[in-house]
């Protein structure tokens, strides 16, 4: 839109960092002055026509039809250093909320800042290269995840590319599959020649490629083994604290968000039931539903 | 992993990729003899094509006449290879004539917002409701006696078929989530289609068109059997089964070579998709999966 002029240096101008305070949401927790929190999500609703119509039932003009509440009325804060969990089963609405929050869905009602910066969905990719800039996501499924026709080192630097990084793409590509733990020569192969578990490593190489803030992460491990969920969760819980990323993880075990996220959030058919700090959640429950995932979690050891 | 080389990006690597697969070698190989033929045709065939000489009427083959004489003692090789000429014109032109109207339909009926993508989806439907040879033989009524207007009118029956399919594809690769991964990194709709939406639906793509290709062989040859394909001079291989069907009982060797020559090509056109699809499809290559799993 062109409401917005494009700073002349989107990395280091950061719009709207001047706004008064008195905009933002009153439920907004209590913070330092002068900090502003990574996401601020007010009533964010999302719904989809019911059931899963064809492209030729596709809402007629005029025609009413059953919808889903995939998301409803959602209300959340992601503060500046702060990681979030979001908890539910499956069904729940989390992907749609990753995807109204990462400006690839666009919301019925309710709005999403970003640092500040209002999130609108667009057909046009550089309406929302300053947020992809900073928000980056590592998606459920590491085989569905990875486009079988690009070499690793090609989906490493599709971001790069994308969000006109100004730097070595090449270097950047070898430096972040090393982060990741993957080989050098990894860059020069299929994905198809890789493990579920080192194809999640080459999806979030992908995602810190353009040094993003903040990392998105919708059930990053669900689709694991067992044996490499625990190395996954590990490899995040130590790029997150190495460069300082905020984080918003998505999962349906309450284990594996006590284990990487200080505050969480559980949703249901498409509603936040609770939320607070994740100790006070695993601690005392309030919600009964909170309780029925605690007593489903002791396979992954909190720790 | 020398497999990886195969999906590697220009047409060296295509070719390479064809030419490891068994049917894509055979079908090369098919393909590439009624190139040869339409080639040496344009500087040499034994006699002129259309030169009647009443003394070799039904002249034998592997005497004066390689493949023997037509009735009027035309020399049935030098038809065979002027005709590949035009088989070859009528399959590539159809094709790419058929590849841009498909995919041009099926990306407009992907892409766009709903209300014009339903439309086009609609358009798709009526016309693939139109039988092909109706088309053509509406339009080489009105324009007759035309090379291109077999073209044309093929091109455009077949395109909306590979568009039909294409868009079925395109709606498969568009709901992946190495697609909605993409756009989480940035990419915008040209890029999407460039780099993930094509070589994914490339696959298909190529079978569809060899498939088109060898359609158009066969759709031309019965066009011109009918009557309707280009004009009487040039011979191609459905005019000369045209002209020779009278004699099927008398003489069903002479029969033989044009119906040979169109089998040979759709079946040398239908491996090649193969071998391309096998090629551009890196799941069946046959990369060991096992090589580099254990680690991390
Ligand atoms: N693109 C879509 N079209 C139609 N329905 C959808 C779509 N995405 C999600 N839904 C529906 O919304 C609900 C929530 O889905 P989702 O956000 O994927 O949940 P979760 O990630 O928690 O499993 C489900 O009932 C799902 O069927
Ligand atoms: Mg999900």
């Amino acid at each position: 839109m062109t409401v917005h002029p494009k700073p002349p240096h989107p990395t280091s101008a950061h719009p709207t960092s001047d706004r008064p305070a008195s905009d933002r949401p009153a439920s907004r927790p209590a913070q330092g002055p002068g900090t502003i929190p990574l996401f601020e999500v007010a009533g964010l609703s999302r719904s989809y026509p019911l059931p899963h119509a064809g492209w030729r039932a596709g809402g007629r003009p005029g025609g009413r039809r059953a919808r889903r509440q995939a998301v409803r009325d959602v209300t959340l804060t992601l503060p500046a250093g702060s990681s979030l969990g979001i908890v539910g089963e499956s069904g729940s609405g989390k992907s749609t909320l990753v995807r109204l929050l990462l400006g690839l869905d666009r919301p019925d009602s309710g709005t999403i800042r970003y640092r500040g910066r209002p999130v609108r969905a667009s057909h046009r990719s550089r309406d929302l290269r300053w947020l992809r800039r900073d928000v980056q996501v590592v998606l459920q499924d590491p085989v569905a995840s990875l486009d079988p026709r690009l070499t690793v080192g090609a989906i490493v630097a599709e971001p790069l590319e994308c969000l006109r990084i100004d730097e070595d793409h090449g270097a950047r590509v070898e430096e972040v599959l090393a982060a990741v733990g993957l080989p050098a020569d990894a860059r020069d192969r299929f994905p198809h020649a890789f493990s579920g578990g080192q194809r999640q490593r080459i999806a979030i190489a992908r995602a810190l490629a353009p040094r993003p803030r903040v990392l998105v992460g919708d059930e990053p491990v669900s689709a694991l083994d067992m044996s490499v969920r625990a190395q996954i969760l590990d490899l995040l819980g130590e790029l997150t604290a190495a460069h300082r990323l905020g984080l918003i993880l998505v999962s349906h075990d309450l284990g594996v968000v006590a284990r990487l996220c200080d505050q969480a959030a559980v949703m249901r058919a498409g509603e936040i039931v609770e939320r607070g700090p994740t100790a006070a959640l695993l601690t005392h429950p309030t919600h009964p539903y909170t309780r029925a995932l605690l007593d489903a979690v002791p396979r992954l050891p909190i720790g | 992993m020398s497999a990886g080389a195969g999906a590697g990006r220009g047409a060296g690597g295509i070719v390479r990729g064809v030419l490891r697969t068994r049917s894509g070698r055979l079908g090369a190989a098919l393909s590439g003899l009624i190139v040869l033929a339409a080639l040496v045709s344009l500087v040499w065939t034994p006699y002129d094509p259309t030169q009647v000489d009443p003394a070799d009427s039904w002249a034998p083959p592997f005497g004066r006449h390689p493949l023997g004489a037509d009735r009027l003692g035309r020399d049935l090789c030098s038809q065979l290879l002027a005709g590949a000429r035009i088989t070859l014109a009528v399959a590539v032109g159809t094709t790419a004539l058929a590849a841009v109207i498909g995919l041009a339909l099926a990306l407009s009926a992907v892409l766009p917002p709903p209300p014009v993508a339903r439309g086009v989806v609609h358009l798709v439907d009526v016309l693939v409701a139109f039988p092909l040879l109706l088309i053509a033989l509406v339009l080489a009524a009105v324009f007759p006696g035309r090379t291109w207007t077999t073209v044309v009118a093929l091109g455009l029956g077949l395109g909306v078929q590979v568009g039909r399919v294409t868009r079925g594809e395109l709606r498969r690769v568009l709901a992946t989530d190495y697609v909605l991964a993409a756009r989480a990194a940035g990419a915008g709709t040209g890029r999407i289609v460039r780099r993930h939406l094509l070589p994914n639906v490339a696959p298909t793509l190529w079978v569809q068109l060899s498939l088109t290709a060898g359609v158009a062989v066969v759709a031309e040859a019965a066009l011109s059997y009918l009557g309707l394909g280009p004009p009487p001079p040039a011979p191609s291989w459905g005019r000369s089964l045209h002209d020779l069907q009278p004699y099927l009982t008398l003489r069903p060797l002479v029969l033989l070579w044009p119906g040979l020559a169109i089998v040979l090509t759709v079946l040398g056109f239908n491996l090649l998709g193969d071998g391309l699809r096998e090629a551009a499809d890196p799941h069946l290559r046959p990369a060991p999966h096992t090589a580099v799993d254990g680690a991390p």
